[in-house]
């Protein structure tokens, strides 16, 4: 089995707002091994986008501010770097991509500047060497007439095609930790068909280790080895791919799951999950997904369950499992 | 059953390019390219394809929320688009719209119930009086509380604003809905409640809807007809089973492999198309998917294809089916 590059220990990301603490991420922990894709799946608001940030350190402080926990990659807790030697990591060993590509660029500087900037920052490249790399990535990401596009600025690429530079980017570095956050949702189905094939071609090439923050169980069910399923700032259940989508064991990954209508498998009803999403500030002691559940106990209302690994290995915080396998 | 709602005959829309000090016309983005269709009574039809190929053009042109630049809308045999203002204001609260982004199609100022209610008031079917009364039906029928009368828009989150949207086109019982993107901004758990919702209205009220959508899943869930459409054009049209379980055209079924589907194990062949969507305002010649097809020959570079019947009712157009 590969080493473990990177692991979440107990973070905890909590936001001060005026209406009250909103723990965006609470206790959270996972780890991400060489060359493994992880997908952490949730709906908005669960955490997954600040689990992310709060491993780039790009909270926004204030409100935001890591409470407690530890990022450790390779060993080293990022939590406690300096903000140079940081500096040093991001966008050089770990780096991420966004879900608006357009946003994410500077409008005003060109396509072959923004891809040199961290060449020449990390890799001391020379302007020179810097500019020809670029030319050689974003032929990699797959566009063609990389010559011209180098000298192009943003607003006259498609969406696919910007997204396909900030992999390029990302890339730049050769880092070890790829973050994407919802790289494809902003996208259209056949251009995401091939966002997600290069994501795939580069990450075996590299033997990277991917992240990979999304909503659809359909790109999960593509692209990941693991699923970490996150619910109100918790993981509520992570499991290899298979053992997520065969065997699913907490009920709000069995909603989710039913919820999506699948192409081929037509239902006369979808199975819906009823309610919504709890208001993040004030969560109480119970568990968060109990008003929501069909098999919500007694013991839900009052104690939230632990994370609890199984034989298998798949790790589930619900009190149904309670008692078995550990 | 089976009588013609709405029949589109070679719809076109343009949209001028201007440019220059005096904003002269330079060009035309040919947003939608003559298409043709019908809607059945009680048949929701899909309109599926990517973005900025016309869909949402096409749902606004045939409500007349734009004026067409050629063609026929006929709803129940009258041409929307030859009536006078006046008849035209009659006929509005039979078609309604929903759009994908209800937030900012509501007046954040204004209290949900009135911005429900305000339509039944302006056309006359009721004193302002009875407004509550009517819009708390509406409401329950949504899944909404009666307490959200008085509530504003930004303390709705994003699945009860889409309720609302769909209330607020309810209450004028319309006969035919065009649902422009309406579960594209939700999450899936909430997504379901809608479509669930919307298919449970559909049967109570004998509503006929257009549905616009890129997800192609929820499509297969929610449509018995369905429509793709590429550039501005129509690539393929046929009743839902024949559309999923035998694509014809070359699109649909790249469109179709696309999808990811949540099933770990599962490994297929996968169509992945080459390139971006080309402009609108400049789009290629001959078969406009010619750029991006697989299959091209010389054929499809030079000459149009006609939108033709293979049989069935499954129309496509295409040169080499």
């Amino acid at each position: 089995m590969a080493n473990t590059l990177l692991e979440f220990r107990n973070l905890k990301t909590y936001f001060y707002t005026e209406a009250g603490v909103v723990k965006a991420v609470n206790d959270v922990s996972f780890s991400i091994r060489e060359g493994e894709t992880v997908c952490v799946v949730g709906e908005s608001g669960c955490g997954k986008s600040i689990t992310a940030m709060s491993l780039m350190r790009l909270i926004p402080s204030p409100p935001g501010k890591i409470e407690g926990g530890e990022i450790l990659y390779q060993g080293k807790d990022l939590l406690k770097l300096k903000d140079g030697e940081m500096r040093m990591l991001r966008g050089n060993e770990i780096s991420m991509i966004f879900q608006e590509p357009m946003t994410s660029l500077n409008p005003v500087l060109k396509i072959g500047e923004q891809i040199m900037e961290p060449l020449i920052e990390h890799k001391f490249l020379s302007k020179r060497e810097a500019r020809q790399k670029a030319i050689e990535l974003i032929e990699q990401v797959g566009i063609p007439r990389a010559a011209e596009i180098v000298d192009a600025y943003p607003h006259e690429l498609s969406g696919g095609m910007r997204q396909r530079i900030m992999i390029a980017i990302a890339l730049s570095c050769d880092p070890k930790l790829l973050i994407a956050d919802e790289p494809t949702t902003a996208l259209d189905v056949t251009i995401q068909a091939q966002i997600l094939d290069l994501l795939r071609r580069l990450k075996q090439e590299r033997n990277m280790s991917l992240m990979l923050i999304t909503h659809d169980l359909g790109v999960v069910a593509e692209m990941a080895d693991y699923v970490v399923v996150m619910y109100a700032g918790k993981v509520i259940e992570q499991a290899p791919v298979k053992e997520i989508f065969k065997n699913p064991r907490h009920p709000y990954t069995k909603g989710l799951l039913k919820a999506k209508p699948i192409i081929g498998q037509r239902t006369t009803r979808l199975y819906n999950i009823p309610g919504m999403v709890p208001n993040p500030i004030g969560l109480g002691d119970n568990c968060h997904f109990s008003d929501r559940c069909e098999h919500c106990m007694e013991i839900c209302l009052t104690k939230q369950p632990q994370l609890k690994e199984d034989a298998n290995g798949s790790k589930v915080a619900c009190w149904l499992y309670e008692g078995e396998g550990a | 059953m089976s009588e013609q709602l709405l029949e589109v005959k070679d719809l076109k829309k343009y949209f001028p390019i201007k440019a220059g000090v005096f904003q002269r016309t330079v060009g035309h983005v040919k947003a939608v390219d003559g298409v043709s269709f019908t809607v059945k009574r009680g048949e929701t039809l899909g309109l599926v394809g990517e973005s900025g190929c016309g869909k949402s053009t096409v749902g606004r042109t045939i409500v007349r929320l734009y004026d067409k630049t050629e063609g026929s809308v006929l709803y129940k045999g009258q041409d929307i688009h030859e009536l006078p203002k006046k008849e035209l204001r009659k006929l509005r609260p039979k078609m309604q719209l929903v759009f994908q982004d209800p937030f900012s199609s509501l007046n954040p100022r204004l209290k949900v119930g009135e911005s429900i209610g305000e339509a039944l008031v302006d056309h006359g079917f009721c004193s302002p009086s009875e407004m509550r009364e009517k819009v708390l039906t509406v409401l329950d029928i949504c899944g909404l509380a009666p307490y959200h009368y008085d509530r504003y828009p930004h303390e709705f989150s994003g699945g009860q604003r889409q309720r609302i949207g769909i209330a607020r086109a309810l209450i004028l019982k319309p006969d035919f809905i065009v649902l422009d993107e309406p579960v594209s901004a939700l999450d899936v758990s909430i997504q379901a409640q809608i479509i669930n919702l919307l298919t449970d209205l559909q049967e109570r009220q004998e509503l006929t809807y257009l549905f616009i959508s890129h997800d192609l899943s929820v499509v297969e869930h929610i449509c018995t007809k369905v429509a793709v459409m590429y550039l501005g054009s129509m690539v393929e049209m046929a009743s839902r089973d024949e559309l999923f379980n035998h694509p014809l055209h070359p699109y649909t079924k790249a469109l179709l492999s696309a999808v990811p589907i949540p099933d770990p194990t599962l490994k297929r062949e996968r169509i992945i198309l080459q390139g971006d969507i080309p402009s609108p305002a400049n789009p290629p010649k001959g078969c406009k998917f010619h750029t991006r097809c697989p299959l091209a020959t010389d054929i499809c570079r030079e000459q149009v294809p006609e939108f033709r019947d293979m049989g069935g009712n499954h129309f496509v157009a295409c040169h080499l089916v």
